[in-house]
């Protein structure tokens, strides 16, 4: 294991005081924080390395080639990928997806095919899919949620049959903390000649991934969740079936040859990667990766266990409290709610006490539905957080209900 | 802080919401959710003549959204479709600070709301759902 109070010095905005109190964040599902090491390559970057990359045949140019496609290789073997060619940067989950939904979707799929989700998915893995069947005539599917908030496997193995083409599940729920069977998902898909695209925004930043393990085909993630800087994130697919796709975005970088009334595509990855990248992106997602592997997955999975146990133990303690979720297998964060303040206001009251968690559907309306509620409060903890400030959530808490009490 | 927030008039009208319900054949039914959140709001409005008769709210919500619901239905009660359109906009300029609250007045317990720019749609949502029901023609 590592040190935590150590490694919690390595992220300076750890140190800033909200309202007069020391932040506490609890929001790590939504965006984490940057470490030094991350925000020190960016910087560098701009200051020593800044160039276009691929075309120039200058110095710079061939620096900040080598860092870009060198962060490719970090991500691809973050990853166990087989190979880096299938490694596409893009700006995240969202992006991700919807070029497998654009490039493979509006290709392959026809009416009557289908595409199998599940309830719990997040806008960015549904709404994606909802474009591609209106503009192909296939249909979703989606296996429910079992009480518990896990996946009805049961339905699963009848939902995934000969018109399934692509099977597309979250691996960790942002809500519900739930660890899906992405694998048992995967072999259901293979064995019914399908796809499978698994949505890893809430597991690569938390636990260890090997997309070979997974069987998955395709494999979306987003870097600023797991300490790199916004907009750069990545999709990595199995290279035959990228070669077989359309591009996405058409433009410079992701030709090889170009005239007038048509043009030819550029090798894998940069088929996928028109236009100018995010290069300082993905070259602080290659930090933060480094910065990962150095923790190793493995130890930030168990901190997070531990620390997403003990926080669920803490707040079940609560008179009243709702908690949302599988009792155990979880991922380390806990969505909430208390029947007496609305999670907006809660929100809004933990702030005044430096606590920062997020309050809403967490882009996850159908889910909400299911759950009969419009929403829930949300704390997701990460590889610096702490018990006592799972204490602090906790002390918040109460101090808000009696807030809310007195006026009763 | 919270104390401006959450004043004692607003944690008045979210526990003790005042025309809380619905209304039979309403001349208005305007239903609005607040993407941000999820949060909806549903509001029901009867005319007699040019008047309002009745006005209720139903949803769910925080208590800044419910109590400004709330607060919205006593306002507007009585009221000419032109005067209503008139509390609307003025309550709509003074959440996004180009007019001032008045004092003594209930509304100017919303005032802290100014504050936090995301918690401003939450207070609109009843009147942005009147005003909307009142422009599709009820």
């Amino acid at each position: 294991m590592y040190d935590v109070a150590e490694i919690r010095q390595n992220f300076p905005i750890l140190d800033r005081e909200v309202h007069g109190k020391p932040l506490v964040y609890l929001d790590n599902a939504a965006t984490s924080q940057k470490p030094r090491q991350v925000i020190q390559t960016l910087t560098d970057y701009y200051e020593k390395h800044n160039a276009n990359i691929h075309r120039g045949a200058h110095r710079l140019a061939e620096e900040a080639t080598a860092a870009y496609e060198e962060a490719r290789e970090k991500v691809a073997r973050f990853i166990s990928a087989p190979d880096s060619d299938g490694l596409i940067f893009t700006r995240g989950t969202t992006e991700s997806i919807n070029l497998v939904a654009h490039a493979w979707g509006r290709k392959n799929l026809r009416e009557g095919d289908e595409i199998v989700l599940t309830e719990t998915e997040h806008h960015s893995n549904l709404v994606p899919w909802q474009l591609a069947v209106r503009d192909t005539g296939a249909r979703l599917r989606f296996i429910p949620m079992l009480d518990d908030g896990t996946l009805d496997m049961e339905a699963a193995r009848r939902l995934i049959g000969p018109k399934t083409k692509l099977v597309a599940c979250t691996h960790a729920s942002n809500v519900l903390a739930t660890i899906n069977p992405v694998e048992e998902l995967a072999r259901l898909a293979h064995e019914n000649d399908a796809l499978m695209l698994v949505d890893g925004a809430q597991s690569a930043p938390h636990m260890p991934v090997d997309v070979e393990k997974l069987g998955c085909d395709f494999f979306a993630a987003s870097g600023h969740k797991m300490l790199g800087p916004t907009g750069a994130g990545f999709l990595w697919g199995r290279i035959e079936i990228l070669e077989e796709m359309e591009p996405f975005l058409g433009g410079g970088e992701m030709i090889r040859e170009v005239h007038l009334d048509h043009s030819t595509w550029n090798d894998l990855p940069y088929k996928f990667e028109a236009g100018t990248m995010n290069i300082e992106g993905a070259i602080g997602l290659g930090a933060a990766v480094d910065y990962l592997d150095e923790l190793g997955m493995e130890n930030i999975r168990e901190h997070e266990r531990r620390l997403g146990a003990y926080a669920h133990g803490r707040l079940s303690e609560i008179e009243g409290i709702v908690l949302y979720g599988p009792e155990k297998d979880r991922a380390g964060l806990v969505s909430f709610s208390l029947p007496d303040v609305h999670p907006h206001d809660l929100s809004q009251l933990l702030d005044e006490e430096g606590v920062a968690i997020r309050s809403g559907h967490h882009c996850c309306q159908p889910l909400m539905r299911r759950l009969g509620i419009a929403a829930t409060a949300r704390a997701s903890f990460y590889l610096y957080n702490t018990e006592e400030e799972a204490d602090a959530l906790v002390a918040a808490l109460v101090r808000a209900r009696e807030f809310f009490g007195a006026f009763a | 802080m919270m104390r401006e927030l959450y004043t004692q008039i607003i944690m008045d009208h979210y526990q003790r919401p005042r025309n809380r319900g619905e209304i039979d054949n309403p001349d208005i039914e305007e239903h609005l959710l607040n993407p941000l959140c999820g949060d909806e709001v549903t509001v029901y409005a009867l005319f007699e003549g040019d008047k309002v008769s009745d006005v209720k709210f139903g949803g769910r919500g925080c208590a800044i959204s419910q109590a400004s619901a709330s607060m919205m239905t006593e306002r507007l009660m009585g009221k000419s479709r032109e005067a209503a359109e008139k509390e609307i906009k003025g309550f709509k300029s003074m959440m996004t600070g180009e007019t001032e609250f008045p004092e003594m007045d209930d509304l100017a317990a919303l005032k802290g709301v100014i504050q936090y720019p995301s918690r401003i749609k939450c207070a609109t949502l009843a009147w942005n759902a009147f005003q909307k029901g009142m422009n599709d023609g009820g």
